[in-house]
């Protein structure tokens, strides 16, 4: 593999050819299916499109929109507001059972088990679970203990039903990345432990200082899992909210579903997409930077 | 990640192996003096933990309550009757006075259960049936290739960045598209899948190919098998790990998926096991018990899976997200 530098100019032998041609059908089919719908939703963008009838173009008018749309930036805002606050909340949580079962704990392999669970189920169905919970499990303690704060459902209020989508994305987002960093806790080797505490370092230090360091990459890669589903959240909310109350829970992905499918608003939707497609590419780019930095220091 | 490495043995990983261990070699040598009073702190630092140890134990047994909470109130509610679901938190939660299958047959008849489970196994079926054999095929055309011609990279990254579009993106053309081509179906679905997931698998079979050496092939060569005879024969076989990986992934997020199917299957009576839920909401009303029988239905199969391959569900997301 390391001598690729030099050959790159080499001559195509019939093995070669054979590849490629190989290669050129599945390049065709992932042109069809993944580059022609982004170049198509780029050119409907341009439009007044409706998603029937006939249609005209209107130039920039609809990426110029996007920007003073109230509701295209409300829902960039939710979105954000609640892919930060799962990125955070998931990570902390699911690196702190992390270090609780990669401990020496008894049926350890039992207790990983059941906590991997809510990341198999599908989320349209926990959202509905999680639904009856908040309207009716919910107000009903708050009634019988007199807790304030649990009388209403948290999906009714516009201030707090953004809460409830957060708790049932962190349900299930906790249980992917705990797996994720109780994989990395073990390629910690036992020796940096015993050296530490030679040294006389224990509890936060030790973690501070050695643990988490040397799970860096799988910090990284779970704080990139998880912003990338958290900025996508759809099933959740078409459980749970649909977009309401008043609006103030569309995800971007749910905005372009709702308006762009059945409100007639196929061409500015588009333009929308593509803006947020811009928006992931972006992030991502940034994000790819940072886990590369990182990595070096391990 | 330390399953696969045991099963096949090549140099590569062995380095890897011992790359890992030997980095952090320098911390241990800092202090070797103090080598020889490991055995005695060591025996303190265990009895120490012990009572730690026990302290998190029973938090973590806790802990399992929030995982096992909205599965108890599913399964409860399922087994009741409406009449049992009074407006306080023990009419929710008690257990049923009696255990009914009454709700299942019902939900199994509302949501025409066994034909949402046929679609849903059928696509999440053929869908991982062709993504490990294209997937893969492609991942080892590219892989091999990669390092020599241009035209090979350059493909890697074209179908690789791929993996920045979200399906959100690319629904609206879709609909149109698929719409056009007369695939608004449950063939349309898997052609999607199969494209959807192909920047992931490409990239992981590329990536595993590293571990299968050049020599197999080479060998294969001499005896005169064609490129197409040695990936099938020798390359194919050899890659069984990363197929237990791909399969998982791609089974997973497909049997759960819900906006391609919603989108692309709306025109036909086609339902998957988690559309059905969305399809019949209006149908359950506020017949809970009913819906939660639904819902238990739709959870059952996954979990059932999920009990018997545990582990290799497990190692396989670990795999792809770590690769």
């Amino acid at each position: 593999m390391g001598k690729s530098k030099n050959k790159a100019k080499a001559s195509w032998s019939r093995n070669d050819k054979i590849f490629f041609g190989i290669l050129v059908p599945v390049l065709a089919l992932f042109f069809c299916f993944n580059t022609l719908p982004l170049i198509k939703g780029f050119y409907y963008g341009f439009t007044n499109f409706k998603g029937y009838g006939n249609y005209d173009f209107v130039g920039l008018r609809n990426f110029v929109d996007i920007f003073t749309d109230v509701r295209v930036g409300k829902s960039y805002l939710f979105t954000f507001k609640y892919a930060i606050v799962m990125t955070l909340l998931v990570n902390l949580i699911s690196l702190i059972l992390a270090l609780g079962l990669n401990r020496n704990i008894k049926g350890k392999n039992a207790l990983r088990g059941i906590y991997f669970v809510p990341n198999i189920l599908g989320g349209l169905v926990v959202g509905y679970i999680f639904s009856f919970i908040f309207t009716y499990i919910l107000p009903a303690i708050g009634n019988m203990t007199g807790i304030g704060f649990l009388q209403n459902s948290f999906l009714a209020s516009t201030k707090t039903a953004w809460i409830a989508i957060v708790i049932v994305g962190a349900w299930q987002g906790i249980a992917m990345n705990t797996i994720i960093y109780i994989s990395g806790l073990q390629t910690v080797p036992e020796e940096v432990y015993e050296a530490c505490m030679l040294d006389g370092a224990s509890g936060w230090k030790k973690f501070s200082k050695i643990t988490f360091p040397l799970i860096m990459p799988f910090v990284t890669i779970n704080l990139v899992l998880c912003m990338k589903n958290a900025l996508m959240v759809f099933d959740q909310i078409m459980a749970l909210t649909k977009g309401g109350p008043s609006q103030s829970t569309e995800s971007i992905s749910y905005l372009i579903y709702n308006n762009g499918m059945s409100g007639g608003q196929f061409g500015f939707q588009s333009a929308n997409a593509f803006l947020f497609f811009i928006v992931i590419v972006v992030i991502s780019f940034l994000q790819m930077k940072f886990l590369g930095g990182k990595e070096e220091q391990l | 990640m330390e399953n696969k490495d045991i099963e096949i043995k090549e140099n590569e990983v062995a380095v890897e192996a011992t790359e890992t261990v030997e980095k952090p070699a320098p911390v241990i040598n800092r202090h070797p003096e103090e080598i020889s009073y490991k055995g005695a702190k060591k025996k303190q630092g265990v009895v120490g933990s012990k009572a730690v140890n026990r302290i998190i134990n029973i938090l973590l047994v806790l802990g399992c309550l929030t995982i096992f909470f909205p599965l108890y109130m599913t399964i409860v509610i399922a087994f009741k009757k409406p009449s049992e679901m009074t407006n306080d938190v023990a009419g929710a939660l008690a257990l049923p006075e009696k255990w009914s299958f009454d709700n299942f047959a019902e939900a199994m008849r509302v949501t025409d259960f066994w034909h949402s489970l046929g679609n849903s196994l059928l696509l999440t079926g053929i869908t991982v049936v062709i993504c490990i054999l294209l997937h893969s095929l492609a991942g080892y055309l590219i892989g091999r290739k990669m390092a020599k011609h241009k035209a090979f990279k350059a493909s890697y990254f074209y179908i690789v960045s791929g993996m920045f579009v979200p399906f959100a993106v690319l629904m609206m053309p879709l609909v149109k598209q698929t719409a056009q081509m007369g695939i608004a179906n449950r063939i349309g679905v898997i052609i999607l899948y199969v494209v959807f997931f192909m920047p992931m698998n490409i990239m992981l079979y590329t990536g595993y190919l590293k571990n299968i050496p050049m020599a197999l092939e080479e060998a294969a060569c001499v005896d005169g098998a064609t490129a197409w005879q040695t990936f099938w024969r020798i390359i194919f076989p050899n890659m069984k790990p990363m197929h237990a990986t791909v399969a998982v992934l791609t089974a997973m997020s497909t049997w759960n998926d819900v906006m391609t199917p919603l989108v692309i299957m709306s025109g036909t009576d086609q339902n998957t096991l988690p559309l059905a839920q969305l399809n019949f909401q209006t149908q359950f009303g506020t017949n809970y018990n009913l819906a939660f029988a639904s819902y238990l239905l739709a959870l059952l199969p996954i979990l059932i899976f999920y009990i018997i391959c545990q582990k290799q569900i497990i190692n396989g997301v670990v795999n792809g997200a770590v690769k």
